[in-house]
């Protein structure tokens, strides 16, 4: 208990000091959180749940849109600003940003958690791969009609708000970076909240045997629905931060861009290790410094590297670093391990 | 007339669908593998169509020669990945061909360029019901084309040693390996069996209409959607519902207009998902 405190007081203190140690970094660190955020939600539903999905993309999407849209319509005609150049027309007084930032991220983690419960009737119905590939076609399916709605800018995009001119050349990024990092704390907590509880638990059953627990008096389906819920809560949230940071929305490049971040969040998680709390971030951060450290070499080769490290990380590393270190040293995760037990066993083939 | 026009285009675009959607059926019945990237290999089918077309060959011959590359590209991806998944949860196998999928997608871009192409195939237009009715040959010509392929592949499958084996490997894997099947075999065949009908579909495609390196997720959703909705092993079943779909989608592109119409297809699988699900859930059953 002492050893965690000290970690998590180093980690929060790095946190908080990371962007005036490495100043040039803040966007990448930003998007950093952004990706654990991603990693620590869609495990809540792939990993805990096994529901493995390619939709939460829908609710991050969702969130970025709605977060944009409320802090122009907030003091802006809408319509008029993504018709072309709004942001040269109109201008937010840094007192108007901060208030429509904050009531958009409200509106980008509230409106995407109604739409899961919404809807999660309907297609958290389906299982294995058939909630995969539906749950694709959603995804997909908000890429392509988001990207025909004339009032969020429809083809050509939509300029979210510039920041406010402060005095500070430094605001814009320690901004942004500050909101992620805030919410990623709270993601963090709050996740880690939910697993400490006898809900983690009711989603580990599902994963496990969805029938025999719906035999032993669960309501599956309220339990898949709120795990939905959660997800698509945190999703927004980070999908209206990144908005932001972006400063531009596309309908399939940024928003509901199921090629890139859909699938990120899905390889972050399986490559940290589905179903454990610290797998999602180790996994992300790796996955990132990856990203980041390596996609400069294969310049315009990115995406040839991408699926080459999907497959490779899908066929050699399904359990994730986690599920090696379990399978390494068992004792340091609290299993009793029986030494004749472990000799006597062989592998069947 | 528009109605009648939108009824053939969706009927004729409706039978190479379903081509495609028999290869996704056969692999998925053999291998219990949902291939993420049938419509990436469709793409590169019709790139190898394109490419005789731009050597001066006429691209109807692409018909013949792109399944016979695509074959082998199809065994090799066996060979390399899908061997390796076979066996296990089916997300990992939807996973590995996503990455497939992506790679196989960015590849075609740098080899290809990122332009709309077509093979022109000169074949003309034909003029029905007093000239309100336009019907571009080639798509008489791809259709008719996609019809022999599918009805060669039923008697290959019925009659020959092979189809005989695939038969039986769907049924019961282990029966048959005891029973002396190199299911090993048998899998890497029908993988590229399936890359191979692919590749005429690609052909077809590159002649009737365009083709583009980014193209291949929506030919995956669409033939993912006739085999649910046609069932495993029930071949009068995905010819029907492939021409249902195309022309489903013909009459979205009407009415809704271009812009939602692969948005429509999907949103049409999320239907069909869910009401198969509510369906079933009267019989406390799901999705299996």
């Amino acid at each position: 208990m002492n050893k965690n405190i000290i970690l998590y007081s180093a980690i929060l203190i790095f946190g908080i000091a990371a962007p005036f140690i490495f100043p040039a970094f803040k966007v990448q660190l930003s998007i950093l959180c952004i990706l654990i955020i991603l990693s620590i939600t869609w495990n809540v539903q792939g990993g805990e749940m096994g529901y493995n999905t390619f939709g939460n993309i829908l609710f991050y999407g969702l969130g970025m849109y709605l977060c944009a849209s409320v802090q122009v319509g907030m003091f802006f005609p809408l319509a008029e600003w993504t018709e072309g150049g709004g942001e040269k027309t109109f201008v937010h007084t840094p007192a108007q940003f901060f208030q429509g930032f904050g009531v958009g991220l409200a509106f980008a983690a509230v409106v995407p958690a109604i739409i899961a419960g919404l809807i999660g009737y309907s297609i958290l119905g389906l299982r294995g791969h058939y909630f995969a590939i539906c749950t694709l076609g959603l995804g997909v399916a908000a890429g392509e009609i988001s990207g025909g709605i004339e009032i969020i800018g429809a083809g050509q995009g939509f300029t979210t708000p510039p920041f406010p001119n402060v005095d500070r050349l430094e605001a814009r990024g320690e901004f942004f970076y500050f909101c992620s990092f805030i919410v990623l704390v709270f993601t963090f907590l709050a996740v880690k909240a939910i697993y400490s509880t006898r809900f983690k638990l009711v989603l580990n059953a599902i994963r496990d045997n969805e029938d025999k627990a719906e035999a032993m008096g669960i309501q599956t389906m309220k339990y898949k629905i709120i795990g939905w819920m959660i997800s698509a809560f945190f999703c927004g949230l980070a999908g209206g931060i990144m908005g932001g940071l972006v400063g531009y929305i596309d309908s399939t490049d940024v928003a509901f861009d199921g090629r890139e971040m859909g699938v990120f969040m899905v390889l972050m998680a399986i490559l940290g290790g589905k179903g454990t709390l610290w797998g999602p971030v180790i996994g992300a951060t790796l996955f990132h410094i990856f990203k980041e450290g390596f996609w400069t070499f294969f310049l315009g080769w990115q995406y040839v590297a991408l699926g080459v490290l999907i497959v490779v990380i899908v066929i050699y590393f399904p359990e994730g670093i986690m599920g090696w270190l379990r399978e390494k040293y068992p004792e340091r995760f609290g299993e009793v391990v029986d030494e004749a037990d472990r000799k006597a066993q062989v592998t069947l083939k | 007339m528009l109605t009648l026009q939108a009824v053939l285009d969706g009927l004729l675009l409706g039978i190479l669908f379903a081509l495609i959607a028999y290869g996704m059926a056969l692999q998925w019945g053999v291998m219990n593998i949902i291939n993420i990237a049938q419509g990436d290999l469709v793409i590169l089918g019709g790139y190898i169509a394109y490419f005789m077309y731009l050597y001066g060959i006429h691209p109807a011959w692409g018909v013949i020669v792109s399944p016979i590359i695509m074959y082998f590209v199809g065994v090799v991806i066996y060979k390399l990945v899908i061997n390796k998944v076979v066996d296990r949860d089916l997300f990992i196998s939807i996973l590995a061909t996503f990455g497939i999928s992506i790679l196989f997608m960015q590849l075609m871009n740098f080899a290809f360029g990122a332009d709309v192409v077509l093979a022109n195939s000169g074949y003309g237009t034909t003029m029905l019901f007093d000239n309100s009715v336009t019907l571009p040959n080639s798509k008489i010509f791809s259709a008719f084309i996609s019809i022999v392929f599918a009805i060669g592949l039923v008697i290959y499958m019925k009659k020959s040693k092979l189809g005989r084996a695939i038969r039986a490997t769907a049924q019961n894997a282990r029966a048959a390996k005891i029973l002396g099947v190199d299911t090993e075999k048998v899998y890497a065949a029908t993988f590229g069996i399936n890359a191979a009908l692919c590749g005429v579909a690609g052909a077809l495609i590159s002649i009737t209409f365009t083709i583009h390196p980014y193209m291949g997720l929506p030919y995956t959703i669409r033939s993912f959607m006739i085999v649910i909705v046609a069932g495993l092993g029930n071949l009068p079943g995905v010819a029907m519902s492939g021409m249902g779909l195309g022309v489903f989608e013909e009459f979205a592109d009407y009415i809704l207009g271009t812009e939602f119409r692969i948005g429509s297809v999907f949103l049409l699988l999320v239907l069909i998902l869910v009401y198969r699900r509510f369906k079933l859930s009267r019989k406390r059953e799901y999705l299996k």
